[in-house]
């Protein structure tokens, strides 16, 4: 034990000393923290729409007047031919291109029926899909009301179905309460997965774990020094990380604290075994860091941050299970939000213990004193 | 010349003899092309839907059985309390509840409105929105199914043409983005650790007192990460056009040229990086934990960029993959001309130009 304590005085020393390391883990995490949640926003707000009307007719111009007053399109440009239009789609400036046909009010008159041309940039295919949908909407709404104008009647449709819907835990479906506790178990990831993987790779690659070597140092002893100081940086961080949250974002736990401080107490010993790991099956820093980094990257677009787990491929979902990360945000999100108690998440305390015994048995195993 | 020569190939077989970093450079691209191509959707499906049905009629059985019938849900019908879907949402064995009122098809067929509600669970409110809208969609086609037909006398139909990608590729927007992302972390973490490397190990000293120009020094140490990384983008276009059937509409050699650029502006952050830090962790720690977020949010390919607050658009415009982005989207997916893409090619280039200043600044040519 008295061992222990010495390796852990040395750890935390070697930490404090750097003080340019220091600030980037704990200033690094934070402000992304406060930045990024702002800025990663899937709603389409507004679609930049660019009109060719070959007609300019009292219909064509009350059909865009009515799109322009939707309040899903920005008209950006009127133009006077469609090969003038496309080039803001080719620029970026427009996502879709809105061509009234010539005589588009005496055909629709006379044959009751007028095809438009929606042409859109297709490469971003949610945008795309989205845009094509607000068009469709308000031309419907537009047909509905086309009889009034002209003065024909119509009878409402028997039955109507009236749809009223609530969102529980986040009534007005904002994004933020989604991301926020995601991207702080991100930062987590990343602060905890990189300090721990660069640590023992450090040592071998200055040649100071030679003097380690010749001590009496027990395997697990030397791992624990490692792990505990990046724990207890790991906690700091992560307590930060929700007082950020409440103080920027309004994003207090509606859960209990024990449950989410067990859950980070736990991720962070199977988060750092990992990165141990990786640094004792590693021979230089820059190696460490891009075996870490790509291991990152999968747990990062695996973990559900951004798009649902759910609706992965059976064979995608069986690598998200096996992914730490993807545990920790499920649970965050449904402690932070839902306020689940312990019991509706005891199954992934399960398999986070069970990751933080097989990753750090493994790394203890695979640390060899003689090289 | 020949100085260089030597050089260079010394620091090639740095390079070759780490194999494990080698074998990952290749790796990223190939994984996340495959994650983002086969296993990554922003489509939302299989969600678990509760039916809670009071009435248990004709027409709200024919309406569930609608639902059950499109693809994006798992339903399952229960007798439960309405005060026990809160208990199922926190469990999170639910997403949404869809509750029928007692006299739902009574209302729907006599009293000529029938209500009916969804409750979602807003912690994921992606989900919670794409399902009232699927619900939507589904009970408007089922009205118009039971009402007696009502025809609109003039009808405005639209007619969709989908430009640069008829067949609705879903690929097509992330490969420009995989593209600005591995390149720019993998070639920046390269050449962030080339001079600080041998800072920390002492071999600088050696290279000091040497009759070679701190400029050679530099682009001795970029050279063979320049043709790694024309290789690896190399890799990235061969998978995208033969496993996920994205063609190249534009000139390759322009979009080769381009690519280099842009490599040689990542390669430049790296070198600027290296020789303003003074330890490898430091400067791996800054190229890869600190470029990595960033990098994946204002490159704009998962999250669109005009959407965001002024201040983070402004903020966009200094990161070197955001131009890329747009260069590749134009010249590969659009088939568009060096005229479209000159504004792009000369950011870059200011971009490489300033870095590169900086990095030359730095390089001390005396050990501390």
């Amino acid at each position: 034990m008295k061992v222990l304590g010495y390796l852990l005085k040395k750890e935390f020393r070697q930490i404090f000393r750097d003080k340019t390391i220091l600030a980037m883990m704990f200033a690094m995490p934070i402000i992304q923290l406060i930045i990024f949640p702002l800025a990663m926003n899937f709603d389409v707000k507004s679609i930049n729409l660019a009109v060719v009307d070959n007609d300019h007719s009292s219909y064509s111009r009350q059909l865009i007047a009515k799109i322009g007053a939707s309040g899903y399109f920005k008209i950006v440009a009127a133009e006077p031919s469609f090969q003038r239009a496309i080039t803001y789609i080719e620029r970026e400036k427009a996502d879709v291109v809105l061509e009234i046909p010539p005589n588009f009010e005496s055909n629709l008159i006379r044959e009751g029926k007028q095809r438009v041309g929606v042409s859109v940039d297709a490469i971003n295919g949610t945008k795309a899909a989205i845009g094509g949908n607000y068009l469709m909407t308000v031309i419907t709404d537009f047909n509905k009301n086309i009889p009034v104008n002209i003065g024909g009647n119509m009878t409402p449709a028997a039955g109507i179905i009236d749809i009223t819907y609530s969102n529980w835990f986040n009534p007005l479906a904002e994004y933020r309460f989604y991301i926020v506790p995601a991207i702080l178990v991100l930062l987590l990831t990343l602060i905890g997965g990189f300090m721990s993987a660069l640590n023992i790779v450090r040592e071998k690659e200055v040649g100071t774990i030679e003097q380690i070597n010749v001590t009496p140092i027990q395997k697990w002893q030397f791992i624990l020094g490692k792990l505990i100081p990046f724990w207890v940086v790991g906690m700091i961080v992560f307590t930060l990380g929700l007082l950020v949250a409440w103080g920027i974002y309004g994003i207090w736990p509606v859960g209990s604290f024990v449950t989410l401080y067990v859950f980070a107490a736990v991720y962070l010993v199977a988060l750092l075994g990992f990165g141990l790991l990786v640094s004792t099956y590693t021979n230089n820093q820059l190696q460490a860091m891009f075996v870490a980094f790509f291991f990152m990257m999968i747990f990062m677009l695996m973990s559900g941050l951004f798009t649902a787990v759910d609706s992965m491929p059976p064979w995608a979902k069986v690598i998200a299970n096996l992914t730490p990360v993807t545990h920790f945000i499920k649970v965050i999100r449904m402690i932070v939000l839902k306020g689940s108690g312990l019991a509706d998440v005891q199954m992934e305390l399960l398999y986070l213990a069970l990751f933080a015994i097989v990753l750090n048995g493994w790394a203890i195993f695979n640390y060899r004193k003689t090289s | 010349m020949k100085q260089l020569l030597v050089f260079i190939r010394k620091e090639f077989f740095h390079v070759f003899r780490d194999k494990r970093t080698l074998l990952i450079m290749f790796g990223l691209p190939v994984a996340q092309i495959m994650l983002f191509g086969f296993a990554l959707t922003s489509e939302v499906k299989d969600i678990t839907l509760m039916v809670i049905d009071h009435s248990r009629d004709a027409n709200s059985q024919q309406l569930i059985h609608k639902i059950k019938s499109s693809s994006y849900f798992i339903v399952s019908e229960s007798s439960i309390d309405y005060n026990d879907i809160e208990d199922s949402f926190k469990k999170g064995t639910t997403k949404c509840a869809l509750v029928f009122p007692a006299g739902f098809g009574n209302d729907l067929r006599h009293g000529g409105k029938a209500q009916l509600q969804i409750i979602a669970d807003g912690s994921d409110p992606n989900t919670a929105k794409t399902v009232v809208n699927y619900i939507t969609a589904i009970t408007t086609a089922y009205q118009q199914e039971i009402s007696p037909s009502q025809q609109l006398p003039y009808v405005i139909v639209p007619e969709s043409r989908m430009l640069y990608n008829e067949e609705g590729n879903g690929s097509l927007n992330f490969i420009p983005g995989v593209m600005a992302l591995v390149l720019m972390i993998v070639c920046t973490a390269l050449t962030s650790v080339s001079v600080v490397r041998e800072k920390e190990l002492g071999t600088m000293e050696i290279l000091l007192v040497s009759p070679f120009k701190p400029l050679m020094v530099l682009i001795a140490k970029a050279i063979p990460y320049l043709v790694l990384s024309l290789l690896n983008f190399t890799l990235i276009l061969v998978l995208a056009v033969f496993v996920l059937d994205v063609g190249i509409k534009g000139s390759i050699l322009l979009l080769f040229m381009e690519s280099m650029l842009f490599i040689i502006t990542c390669l430049s952050f790296g070198l600027m990086i290296s020789n303003t830090t003074n330890s490898q962790q430091t400067a791996l720690l800054l190229s890869m934990m600190g470029l990595m977020i960033p990098t994946m949010i204002f490159t704009g390919f998962m999250f669109p960029i005009e959407n965001m607050p002024k201040i983070f658009q402004l903020i966009s415009n200094i990161i070197p993959s955001r131009w890329y982005f747009l260069i590749v989207k134009s010249v590969m997916l659009k088939g568009l001309g060096f005229e479209y893409v000159w504004k792009e090619t000369l950011v870059l280039l200011g971009m490489t130009t300033v870095l590169l200043t900086i990095a030359l600044k730095n390089f001390k040519t005396r050990l501390s």
